[in-house]
């Protein structure tokens, strides 16, 4: 018995159940693996115990490590010798291999879902029984966070499905729920779950094996292993290339992934595990797997938890809003709206025009109940919530209305004054731009301190963040509704202040400047592309902004001239986005070319025209040269916007970054990059970048503030 | 001292798939037939050998363990006769002769066999595995990607159309057609024979002399699918990126043929001539292989051959006659346009475009056509070379006597 596991027993057979006193969910820590090793050896010196049964008394049976506690630690773990740092990796696989060598049968059975090392204790396992639960999903997610699963997951994974089942579960980290577990034969049975332990119990006595497969003499890895085995090699071969290409080796944890599941299947189980934690400790030291962590797991979860919604607030629920705008992003508001359960209102000048919006929920619902994701029943629901029409006054009931109409001034001007007149007293008004500064918009309407950005991303149903833009007069209680209705979309928050292009527009529109002002610079625009993608970005900054529409670009500049006056210097890029909208007449794909030629059959390729008029230089630079280029304008931008005080927190522009406009994700966003990188380092290669190609490399007081202070953004004590 | 060539045969290439002419016969009976051919026109007192050095690409499984020795005992040669098998991918019967002649010139052998055998349809290409592609670690480290999306990329980043390469083809194939109906190979050709002595193949299989640009037009791209959709492609950005794309424009009919073939050098000092009564045909006057970049793979040969014109003192156009493996259209374009050679002045019997390519043998079996076709031609200097896979090039020059 020790404080997180309880051990019961039932004549011959121990009942092990995972339940930590203190936490809400089982996590792996050094409490857990030391009472797991005791438990082991009390099982194995008690001569009237056959067997264990290992159960969870959480609704998770458990999550796998704590990732809190590595992003806190791995610091001072990397400071040790790379022995010290393999120990510290390998504690878990080890104690996991004494579990399954410990010779007595110890069977699991599985209450609720299991991941990473929670599923790697059940593998280790010599029978598991899982919960006929809905919901409960078993899997190794380790990769998305720039890990390995490293309690063996690598390895015994393969010996029980073979290499090229593996490498899905491994490199996607893609979770199975009960039934294709079973049919994969990762659990060994299915019950109900008041039976799981009882059968878990029969198997002991009635079976009891207590060596692993792997462990006997006669054992061949399903499907072969190595260089040798063609039908291994070829997988291997296809994989290397397809993770070489998505990743642009940028990513450590699938080639690592790999390298595991090539070497380690040749090899006895034991030194296998050791060459695992070996590739688990070469990633830590690599730098990346932190980045991620510490973005998309903490950071994205301190914004999931609304960490800045100001406290005192009671949470609104939102039962009914309204949507003003019916096209694609009006359209895609209230189909996630309808999703989580409130009546939405969805207006448009016309009826048509407002049934087309709903068209578009029922085809993305109908998509889902395609593709398995939810069921008829709840597409149903969704569906009937959401109540096309033309009548302002319908609105009157919403709680929040959400504008999505024309992204122009005037336009907009005129739905927030119209809407304001009809709202109830507390609702709150929100608009959906992408640019326009809310303070300006907020002047339309009566109740200033009610009003908000709420900047989605398109397609709003697939992209998790929304930004949240506080107005200079937005209230404390309007930012908590705001926040409160994003958490109810179950996307993902981040708090911004106001500033024409916010955080994310402005961000991102550093790096599609950059791109293309590259192009009069004489680089070659194939090569601006591949450098862009090189660094990670999905997409090039041409292809970019083909996609976004070059007439676009021009009307939003047009508008802020006409805000700012003369003073306003639009970006270096815009030259040749003029040219090739307003003089030629090419304005993006859907007018069939901008930068690029859209052939109706085949792929896009860049307009041969483009030589023309910005003719590449004889001299190209390197890659890594324009590569450096599109990053560090964006580490700039990032930069003034905490300058600034548009961002306030190095948290939100990271998740922000990230999960918005697809910075790289093993930067883990411009400040945990700028952080992995040296702050000093930064400012020296700002400061060259500026010397060669102008003051927009200029490096921003903050930076020069925090190298002499020899701060970094994720110190303990905070930069800013 | 110097290393002559003193006679050289090859098998005919047979198709390399289940229904070629030569599938039937085992790799160590392609290689010791031969070497038997090789001994028996000349009447060789094999006990004058050192030894027999056999290129051998997937040397596993019936090629595995060292075919050259096994193939010498096979062959009948006297068993004082040692057998050692080499892999340099595509050059190693060229490397084969190469490593004899260096004995040869070193003093320390007085004359040996170089040679290869590849059986690609009974050992198929990459059965041996290896680091290279499965390995992550290596495959990430070296941008591994296929042969033939190398061979599209030199395409792309040197500008030769789908028309250029076909052209090249067609011309290929018309010259190897002619060769055969002027009877140019019979001197070294031996045919394949069963195990009852029946003949089952006596000229190369794969010859299409009525190939045109119409025919092979409509031939469907190679290396567009494991280009586009397995990765391929975007790994070999990562290398070049100053190219929009990879342009496939390799097919079936541009690139060499898989086939069955094996052949043999006879190489000795010149006391091993007086001792032995044969004329010496050639000397080798230089060789040389090099390391270049891995990705494009296949730009070797102009390297290669750089470095054995400087070993020889000689510049490109002191060359009469080249022969180049025809491992792919664009390769060949590539060699030309880089060295400034005409077409009439390489490859001028056709090559593996038309005839095929047995992986291990090929070097020994162009080096043997040079030597052929420049006797024909009364020409005094010729220069055989291979591109080579991860980025390799080896080169032979040599002269006629």
């Amino acid at each position: 018995m020790t404080r997180v596991i309880r051990v019961e027993r039932d004549q011959d057979v121990q009942v092990w159940t995972l339940d930590h006193p203190d936490k809400p969910a089982n996590t792996i820590d050094q409490e857990f693996l030391d009472s797991l090793a005791s438990c082991i050896q009390q099982l194995q010196v008690e001569p009237a115990v056959r067997g264990a049964v290992i159960t969870s008394g959480k609704a998770l049976f458990m999550a796998g490590g704590d990732l809190k506690d590595m992003e806190r630690n791995i610091d001072s773990m990397l400071r040790e010798a790379p022995a010290i740092l393999l120990d510290k990796v390998f504690s878990l696989s080890r104690v996991l291999r004494a579990l399954e060598t410990c010779g007595k049968p110890v069977a699991c059975a599985l209450n609720g879902t299991a991941l990473g090392g929670g599923f790697e204790l059940a593998l280790s396992c010599h029978y598991r029984v899982a919960a006929d639960a809905p919901g409960l999903v078993v899997g190794l997610p380790e990769v998305q966070v720039g890990l390995l699963p490293a309690g063996g997951g690598t390895q015994r994974l393969p010996r029980m499905v073979g290499i090229p089942a593996a490498m899905p579960l491994l490199l996607e980290g893609k979770t199975l729920d009960v039934k294709a577990a079973l049919t994969a034969k990762l659990i060994d049975e299915v019950a109900p779950a008041c039976d799981i332990v009882s059968r878990a119990k029969r198997w002991i006595r009635e079976v009891g094996n207590a060596a692993q497969p792997w462990d006997r003499k006669e054992f061949r890895v399903p499907g072969g292993a190595g260089a040798m085995e063609p039908r291994v090699a070829g997988p291997l071969v296809v994989t290397n290339a397809l993770v070489h290409e998505k990743t642009q080796d940028n990513l450590p944890a699938p080639r690592a992934i790999l390298s595991c599941l090539y070497e380690g299947p040749l090899l006895p189980m034991d030194t296998a595990l050791r060459v695992e934690a070996k590739y688990m400790a070469r990633l830590l030291m690599e730098g990346t797997s932190r980045n991620m962590v510490r973005t998309l797991f903490v950071s994205k979860g301190r914004c999931d938890k609304l960490f800045r919604r100001p406290a005192g607030i009671p949470t609104t629920t939102f039962a009914e809003i309204g949507v003003l705008g019916a096209g694609l992003m009006g359209a895609g508001i209230a189909l996630v709206a309808a999703r989580a359960g409130s009546t939405v209102r969805l207006l448009d000048r016309d009826l048509p025009s407002a049934e087309r919006g709903k068209d578009y929920a029922r085809k993305r619902l109908s998509d889902g109940v395609a593709k398995g994701r939810l069921t008829q029943d709840t597409a149903d629901a969704a569906l009937v919530r959401i109540l096309p029409t033309v009548d302002i006054n319908d609105l009157s009931r919403a709680e929040l209305v959400v504008e999505a109409v024309f992204e122009d001034r005037a336009v907009k001007s005129d739905v927030i004054a119209r809407v304001d007149a009809i709202l109830g007293g507390k609702a709150v008004l929100a608009t959906n731009t992408s640019s326009l500064p809310i303070t300006g918009l907020a002047q339309y309407s009566k109740r200033p301190a009610q009003f908000i950005g709420l900047h989605f991303f398109s397609p709003v149903d697939r992209m998790p963040l929304v930004e949240v833009i506080r107005g200079r007069k937005t209230s404390d209680a309007t930012l908590a509704g705001a926040l409160d209705f994003v958490q109810r979309l179950r996307k993902t928050p981040i708090v911004v202040n106001d500033a024409r292009g916010f955080f994310t527009s402005r961000f991102f529109g550093s790096f599609v400047n950059e791109g293309i002002s590259m192009l009069a610079e004489g680089v070659s625009p194939a090569l601006i592309e591949n450098a862009a993608r090189m660094l990670g970005m999905p997409v090039g900054p041409l292809a970019v902004q083909d996609e976004v529409g070059l007439d676009l670009a021009v009307r939003v500049t047009q508008q802020t001239r006409k805000d700012l006056g003369d003073s306003y210097q639009p970006g270096s890029s815009y030259p040749i986005v003029e040219r090739l909208s307003v003089e030629l007449g090419r304005h993006g794909r859907k007018s069939g070319g901008g930068f690029y030629d859209y052939p109706a059959n085949g792929r896009k390729r860049l307009w041969p025209g483009l030589a023309a008029w910005w003719p590449p230089s004889a001299q190209q630079p390197q890659a890594a040269e324009v590569r450096e280029r599109l990053l560090y304008v964006q580490l700039i931008e990032a930069l003034k916007c905490m300058q600034e005080k548009v961002l306030e927190n190095p948290a939100d522009g990271d998740v922000g970054a990230v999960l918005g406009v697809g910075f790289p994700v093993y930067t883990g966003g411009p400040f945990s990059y700028i952080d992995h990188l040296g702050p000093a380092r930064v400012l020296a290669r700002c400061r060259s970048l500026a010397k060669r190609h102008g003051p927009r490399f200029t490096p921003p007081r903050l930076l020069q503030q925090m190298v002499k202070r020899g701060r970094r953004f994720y110190d303990s004590e905070a930069a800013v | 001292m110097d290393a002559f060539i003193y006679d050289h045969v090859r098998t005919p290439r047979g198709k390399g798939k289940s229904d070629g002419k030569l599938h039937e016969v085992t790799a160590v009976r392609l290689a010791s037939q031969a070497l038997g051919a090789l001994r028996d026109r000349s009447s060789l007192d094999t006990q004058l050998l050192d030894d027999v050095v056999l290129g051998c690409v997937a040397p596993v499984g019936e090629q595995g363990s060292n075919i050259a020795r096994v193939a010498v005992l096979m062959a009948g040669y006297d068993e004082s006769v040692a057998g050692m098998q080499i892999n340099r991918y595509c050059s190693s019967g060229l490397e084969a002769v190469n490593l004899v002649a260096a004995k040869v010139m070193a003093g320390q052998t007085m004359a040996a066999v170089g040679g290869g055998v590849e059986s690609m349809s009974r050992v198929p290409m990459g059965t041996g595995g290896g680091a290279w592609a499965s390995d992550p670690d290596a495959a990430f480290h070296t941008y591994f990607v296929p042969q033939g999306v190398s061979a599209d990329l030199i395409a792309t980043k040197f500008g030769y159309s789908r028309e250029d390469l076909d052209r090249y083809a067609v011309a290929s194939q018309q010259r190897a057609a002619q060769s055969w109906a002027d009877g140019r190979f019979a001197k070294s050709v031996v045919p394949v024979k069963d195990i009852l002595g029946m003949t089952l193949l006596d000229r190369d299989e794969t010859v299409r002399g009525s190939a045109t640009l119409e025919s092979l037009a409509a031939i469907k791209p190679a290396f567009a699918e494991v280009g586009e959709k397995y990765g391929s492609d975007g790994v070999a950005l990562l290398k070049y990126p100053e190219l929009e794309c990879i342009e496939h424009r390799h097919h079936a009919g541009n690139s060499s043929g898989i086939v069955d073939g094996a052949a043999a050098v006879l190489i000795g000092t010149r006391a091993f001539g007086r001792k032995t009564g044969l004329k010496p045909r050639a000397r080798i006057r230089a060789f040389a292989s090099i390391g270049s970049e891995p990705t494009i793979m296949l730009t070797g040969p102009t390297p290669a051959t750089e470095k054995a014109l400087k070993l020889a003192r000689m510049k490109p156009s002191d060359i009469d006659l080249y022969e180049l493996n025809e491992a792919f259209a664009a390769v060949v374009l590539r060699y030309m346009e880089a060295l400034s050679i005409s077409h009439d002045r390489i490859n001028v019997n056709g090559g593996a475009i038309a005839m095929g390519h047995p992986l291990g043998a090929t070097g020994a079996m162009i080096l043997g056509t040079l030597l052929d076709e420049m006797e024909r031609r009364g020409l005094g200097t010729g220069l055989a070379t291979l591109c080579v896979g991860a980025g390799m090039g080896t080169a032979t020059i040599i002269d006629r006597l």
